[in-house]
């Protein structure tokens, strides 16, 4: 009897373990099925390079390329942000500071890193956005150089606390050899212990630039939302994650817009898929070269 | 030997100067949001329905609103994410099968959160028809925490020394009665921490609620799962991007950041409080 009950929850328990299996695969399938319909009406390579994006005009143009492009221009001045931050606090918290500095910086850190993405959005609308409209003399200050500025500052817990684990798996023992031929620790920082992370490092930046890819309610609210190819960070750009977010609401269901919405979701998906994959392999290389399993 | 040591000080000023400009942010979001929101918070605030289009009143539904979605994701997301944790941990740690389910944890973790949003929208609102409601937005939620809570689970089991489990069953428990009455109780505080941050996480999303729960204005409160709900989050957003008195919303939109900076900030601390007497305790 008690072993029926035992094997019970164990089957119980691996089946539920399925659950996460099951929503990943849900959310491919709903993608495919609720994306794949646009390629009826619009060929593959017009949607991706189509230079418009109408979905509303009669008859609507359904072209992501401004989409694709904005999201590029804002993920790059994002990584130009967050690496420089990220990595940089992370050095500073793991090599150079003080084990008092540590205990203060490191819970800041994770306190930025819980901030909801809507608070930085509105702190981007009030604050930034008006900055640099007035620093810069520009129409408006929702564009992609504001956008890019927020998510970078978002990013950058990210990347500070996966770079910070990758430097703390450095062993000691590998600073401690450079010290003794007598390396000083800038030396040590830049010739022993960033190349023997390196790879972790870039594991962040990798998990950095999936974050600001598939960030949201911060580009809605801050990159300005015109979907126009960007000629310059100064531009009001609309990513793919603020289509999405702004036209879901007023797409009909079933109809071409709706379905094109969601094919720009499974390019996403795609995108941040890959981009996470590349960073668990890069990142079990790295563990295997420092000698740690798993 | 002299030019490396100055080297060496404008590096150093270089890291210390990051790490400087990362503060500067953390301060300026807190002191714009509670500087600018302090004066929109008053005891009616907190109580009272919004009146005159959004522009007077309160923003009780949408602090009660927050509540409801967030207790339905985690009623949702803990059970499951439990028992995946202890069928990783404490079954089947090796083989074929759980080396999909672990990498389709950390896939699922790394999807955007508006895709979550479609997903709800599509297999909640409409093909269970469920509607835009809050058994929708939470079921959604839950589905974005599920990841959160099986790896802070998983890290608290596994922190729990195999000597106790090998006590356990030495004395003639069973695997189940040392899972249930050895190791889930070690392992509770991480586990707490683990769910407690899920909570921060889940009050503050805006993406996977736009099409599956939230509502701009509503009077009323919630009567049943199935009715739409105004939310912290959404409100902020729409308060900024909507309606016709932007000076007056933005006014309103820095109170409920304000709110719900403390509500999520709050309960990060909590956790951080338990993990850091939970690690004195330790040692």
């Amino acid at each position: 009897m008690a072993r029926v009950k035992e094997k019970a929850i164990r089957w119980t328990l691996a089946a539920l373990a399925f659950s996460s299996l099951i929503f990943l695969v849900g959310i491919i399938i709903v993608l495919f099925k609720e994306g794949l319909p646009i390629f009826k009406a619009v060929r593959p390579g017009d949607f991706i390079f189509g230079k418009f994006w109408y979905p509303t005009y009669d008859p609507p143009e359904f072209g992501i390329f401004p989409l694709i492009m904005a999201s590029m221009w804002v993920t790059l001045g994002a990584l130009c942000v967050c690496v420089p931050l990220g990595v940089g606090s992370a050095l500073y918290l793991n090599e150079i500071a003080g084990f008092k500095q540590r205990s203060l910086l490191k819970p800041a850190v994770e306190v930025l890193a819980s901030i909801p993405s809507v608070v930085y959005g509105f702190f981007g609308m009030v604050v930034v956005a008006p900055f640099v409209q007035n620093l810069l003399k520009l129409d408006t200050g929702l564009c992609a150089l504001t956008a890019s500025i927020i998510l970078g500052v978002m990013a950058t817990p990210t990347v500070c606390s996966i770079a910070e684990d990758a430097l703390n798996c450095v062993p000691n023992s590998f600073r401690e050899a450079s010290f003794a031929v007598g390396a000083n620790r800038w030396q040590t920082l830049t010739q022993v212990v960033i190349p023997a992370a390196g790879s972790g490092i870039s594991t962040a930046v990798i998990l950095g630039i999936s974050r600001a890819i598939g960030e949201t309610m911060t580009v809605l609210m801050v990159a300005g939302g015109s979907a126009v190819i960007p000629k310059s960070f100064l531009d009001p750009v609309r990513p793919m994650t603020s289509a999405i977010a702004a036209e879901m609401g007023e797409a009909p269901v079933g109809g071409l817009h709706y379905h094109s919405l969601f094919a720009i979701a499974l390019i996403l998906f795609i995108v941040t898929f890959v981009f996470n994959i590349i960073a668990e392999l890069v990142s079990r290389k790295f563990r295997i070269r420092l000698g740690q399993s798993g | 030997m002299k030019n490396g040591h100055i080297t060496q000080k404008i590096g150093f000023s270089a890291l210390f100067g990051c790490m400087l400009i990362t503060m500067f942010f953390l301060g300026a979001i807190i002191y714009f949001t509670v500087v600018r929101g302090i004066g929109a918070i008053s005891w009616g605030f907190l109580t009272q329905v919004p009146r005159s289009g959004m522009t007077e009143g309160g923003v009780a539904p949408a602090i009660v609103g927050t509540l409801y979605l967030t207790a339905g994701s985690i009623l949702f997301a803990l059970p499951l994410g439990l028992a995946c944790a202890i069928y990783l941990c404490e079954y089947s740690p090796r083989g074929f099968f759980v080396n999909i389910i672990r990498m389709s944890i950390n896939n699922l973790a790394g999807v955007p959160s508006v895709v979550f949003g479609l997903f709800g929208l599509a297999v909640f609102v409409k093909f269970m028809k469920f509607g835009i409601s809050i058994l929708s937005g939470s079921l959604t939620l839950g589905i974005l925490v599920l990841p959160i809570i099986i790896s802070a689970t998983q890290e608290a089991l596994m922190a729990v020394p195999h000597s106790l489990r090998e006590a356990s069953l030495a004395l003639g428990a069973s695997k189940w009665e040392t899972i249930r009455k050895i190791v889930l109780p070690s392992a509770l505080p991480g586990i707490l921490t683990g769910v407690i941050l899920s909570i921060g996480r889940v009050a503050g999303e805006t993406a996977p609620i736009l099409f599956t729960a939230a509502t701009f204005y509503s009077r009323r409160y919630p009567d049943s799962v199935f009715s739409e709900v105004m939310a912290l989050p959404y409100h902020i957003y729409a308060l900024m991007t909507e309606g016709t008195h932007p000076e007056k919303q933005t006014a309103i939109a820095y109170g409920c950041a304000l709110i719900l900076m403390v509500l999520v900030l709050g309960v990060s601390a909590i956790a951080v409080y338990i993990r850091q007497r939970q690690r004195i305790q330790n040692a």
